[in-house]
């Protein structure tokens, strides 16, 4: 099914939103900047009577030291360009700006995300509480005057290194304790987290009395963060009335390493190897959403044989994904290892064709901004081939054939709902759960980037959005893939494989860029500013998993507390990108 | 019928059961090993790879492709009776290009001219902190620094390498990198003889 192709409309808000909405007039910057009252106004104007139904990112930039700003991308499911509309407030706490949680619920995570990191008050959130740091934690770490443990300099290359680079280690120039900043009267031995008393009051709020005054009681179960299913240190406090799920939160932050302010030090290309550690599956296309976001604000061509060779490593890396998925789900579900070998022994070909191109079998780091690090020598190209034309598709045959009629796996997949359509784009989710869900938004199409718009592909959609439906729409991506790959390593042209001189600083004027690309997870988008330094003002991560958690309670409310793993492992999360 | 489709999935079961068997008595009757010899890794993480896949690990180690890229090395050029020559000239790209900032180059200025010297002091490489990235041996234009291959570096104390501890050979570049070797050596050849050409040219022209 094809969708609506990308239109060229434009939206002029402030011929709708005279005085309250203006252009941003910023050379580099595009869009509209709304006044902080009129925002709600304004956001449910855009959803409703523009048809931006999809918000996909919220974030916050410190444009230090005068202003705070808090930047939202929409889009629309039925495809085309985006908008991106902003509030500016200054730079004095505290920092109010009101809360979309109403017109775009998906902004939930990402508001206390901003709230967290940034220091910016959403007022009307129901529940801002840190998500990523801990409740005791100081300060807001995104902010630009503020400073990591272990700091040395705001940006790198640090001067210690060359060319008087005596080495010292960390920990005796910046001992642990003096580096660290502390709320007052604090005291490790005497000090209790009120985050937990803080999440069961939010949980609370489900208590419900009878007709005769009755309160049922309610039960908390903690899932994780030690919970073999939860796919890493995912904890999700979960309200029970006896096996329901009435109320649900999710915990996370526990890998959490602030990957946005580590990306604000390095300059652009050091960020590189840094995405391959968010989807640690996918580091092919992490490279390929950061490498289009500031090829985008560079405004350089990429060649044609590299863009290929992406879409070609993008489309792997989709594959092994997507196996990967089914036997992880098919663990969940208890039919332990023999389906996740399986999809371990194809996913080994295909990381052996990633160490022999990039020279390593998960952290690639393999794309540059213009092209790739080098060729995909012959003998790969032939591997390759081997895989996309022979075996793997008999192997995805194989796979169905194991699974996809088995009685036991059909009667429990089948009918279990995990979102319907309009649920999930309220929610912003993106990715293999949204398609199943009847919606085909899917940005190869939607908002084509590389050469997608070269190949021939359907996108994959599946009507009832239960858990078969997500369980068959990975099957059915994975022959799309490999259609995508059939013709691209046929249609592969010679040539160079950048379009710059290899340099190791580039020059990037100033100015933002929204690089998104579709991820096998979902939508994964790096937003990035620069201000003509050599490192990036602004380094923000939209990563698939962490929005799609966000439609977690909606799903689970209602169910059986015994399908909380299995639609967890629906959304197929990885927590090196959830928590960043 | 109820049942087809776990039978249906049984038989995929079963069929890659007997693969094994069968794949082991089809090398044993053409003569060959399938297990612990190299042939028998590469065929088993080719596409022909039937049944058991798995490699014994350290007894079978999978193949190491050219590119596959380990923590860097310093490369030195064996000159006449056995002295190293450094190829590095401390210019410190590699410092500055290293993501998690693991290289630490100490230049010094030749006392008499206050030149910087073209080889380094000391160099340092953190590798508990290196990301394998690759970056350094990338953006070097002397070839002097190298991801290895070489993975077993796990220790009881951090990993600090110094210049000692870094350096190995060009032979040893050859070896495990054959093909970027060779490049690397008619680039520098053609660099030569371009700069030789150009010498000759100005002496020519400086001799009319």
């Amino acid at each position: 099914m094809m969708t609506a192709p990308a239109s060229t409309l434009t939206v002029d808000l402030t011929q709708r939103f005279p005085g309250i909405v203006s252009a941003d007039a910023r050379p580099g910057y595009s869009g509209f900047i709304v006044e902080k009252d009129s925002l709600i106004e304004v956001a449910t104007a855009i959803r409703d009577e523009f048809g931006f139904d999809l918000l996909t990112a919220v974030t916050g930039v410190d444009y230090f030291p005068d202003k705070m700003e808090v930047v939202y991308h929409a889009y629309k499911t039925t495809g085309g360009p985006g908008l991106v509309f902003r509030v500016q407030v200054p730079r004095v706490d505290p920092i109010e700006v009101p809360s979309l949680i109403n017109v775009y619920p998906g902004a939930d995570l990402q508001e206390r995300e901003a709230w967290d990191l940034m220091g910016i008050k959403f007022t009307g959130h129901p529940d801002l509480r840190r998500i990523l740091m801990w409740e005791g934690f100081e300060g807001h770490p995104l902010r630009k005057d503020w400073k990591e443990p272990f700091y040395e300099e705001d940006a790198k290359p640090f001067k210690s290194r060359w060319p008087d680079g005596r080495f010292t280690m960390a920990e005796d120039k910046n001992p642990f304790k003096d580096n660290l900043k502390f709320p007052q009267d604090f005291d490790p031995e005497k000090w209790t987290p009120d985050n937990d008393e803080s999440l069961y009051q939010t949980l609370k709020r489900y208590t419900v009395k009878d007709e005769d005054g009755l309160e049922t009681d309610r039960i908390v179960v903690n899932m994780g963060p030690q919970h073999p299913s939860t796919h890493g240190v995912f904890r999700a406090a979960i309200m029970l009335d006896g096996e329901t799920i009435v109320g649900l939160k999710p915990v996370v932050g526990y890998l959490h390493r602030n990957h946005d302010k580590i990306g604000e030090r390095n300059t652009f290309l050091q960020n590189m190897p840094y995405t391959d550690r968010l989807d640690y599956f996918n580091s092919m296309s992490n490279n390929l959403g950061y490498a289009i976001a500031v090829e985008k604000l560079m405004n350089i061509p990429v060649a044609e044989r590299a863009d290929y060779i992406r879409v070609i490593m993008a489309e792997l890396s989709r594959i092994q994904n997507h196996l990967v998925f089914v036997g992880m789900l098919l663990n969940d579900l208890g039919a332990m290892y023999t389906p996740a070998l399986y999809a371990f022994e194809e996913r080994e070909l295909i990381l052996d064709i990633f160490e022999a191109v990039a020279g390593s079998r998960m952290m690639c780091n393999y794309l540059r901004f213009g092209g790739v690090v080098r060729d995909v020598p012959p003998y790969v190209l032939q591997k390759i081939k081997d895989l996309v034309f022979d075996r793997l598709p008999a192997k995805t045959d194989e796979f169905e054939r194991l699974l996809s009629e088995n009685e036991v796996l059909v009667s429990r997949l089948k009918g279990v709902k995990v979102l319907d359509a309009e649920t999930a784009v309220r929610y912003s989710v993106t990715g293999p759960v949204l398609r199943a869900a009847g919606v085909p938004y899917d940005l190869r199409r939607a908002d084509p980037y590389s050469v997608y718009d070269r190949f021939d592909f359907d996108v994959a959609v599946r009507p009832n959005g239960d858990m078969y439906d997500n369980y068959a729409i990975r099957i059915d991506e994975i022959r799309q893939s490999l259609r995508i790959l059939q013709q691209a390593v046929k249609q592969i042209p010679d040539g160079p494989i950048n379009s710059q001189k290899p340099q190791y600083q580039v020059r990037v004027p100033a100015g933002e860029s929204y690089g998104r690309i579709e991820s096998p997870k979902g939508e994964l988008a790096f937003y990035v500013v620069s201000n003509g330094k050599p490192n990036p003002w602004r380094y923000h991560v939209r990563p698939a998993s962490f929005v799609n958690i966000t439609a977690l309670e909606k799903m689970c409310i209602g169910t059986k507390i015994a399908d909380f793993v299995a639609l967890l492992g629906m959304l197929d999360i990885v927590m090196g990108e959830l928590d960043r | 019928m109820y049942g087809k489709g776990i039978l249906k999935g049984l038989s995929v079961t079963w069929k890659r059961f007997w693969s094994t068997y069968l794949e082991d008595i089809s090398w044993v009757m053409s003569g060959k090993k399938r297990y612990f010899t190299e042939e028998g890794v590469k065929h088993r993480s080719s596409k022909h790879a039937r049944g058991i896949f798995t490699v014994q690990y350290p007894e079978e180690q999978l193949i190491t492709p050219e590119e596959f890229r380990y923590v860097p090395f310093l490369v030195y050029d064996e000159g006449v009776d056995g002295k190293k020559e450094v190829r590095c000239t401390s210019c410190g790209i590699c410092a500055k290009v290293c993501p998690p900032q693991c290289i630490w180059i100490v230049r010094s200025n030749d006392p008499n001219t206050g030149r910087p010297i073209p080889e380094p002091t000391e160099f340092y490489i953190d590798m508990d902190i290196c990301m394998n990235c690759g970056f350094c041996a990338e953006y070097c234009p002397f070839d002097a620094i190298i991801m290895d291959h070489d993975f077993d570096i796990a220790s009881y104390s951090r990993n600090v390498y110094n210049m000692e501890k870094l350096l190995k050979p060009a032979s040893y570049y050859r070896q495990i990198r054959p093909e970027n070797y060779a490049r690397n050596e008619a680039e520098r050849k053609a660099k030569e003889t371009a700069k030789a050409a150009k010498a000759a040219g100005a002496a020519a022209q400086a001799g009319t």
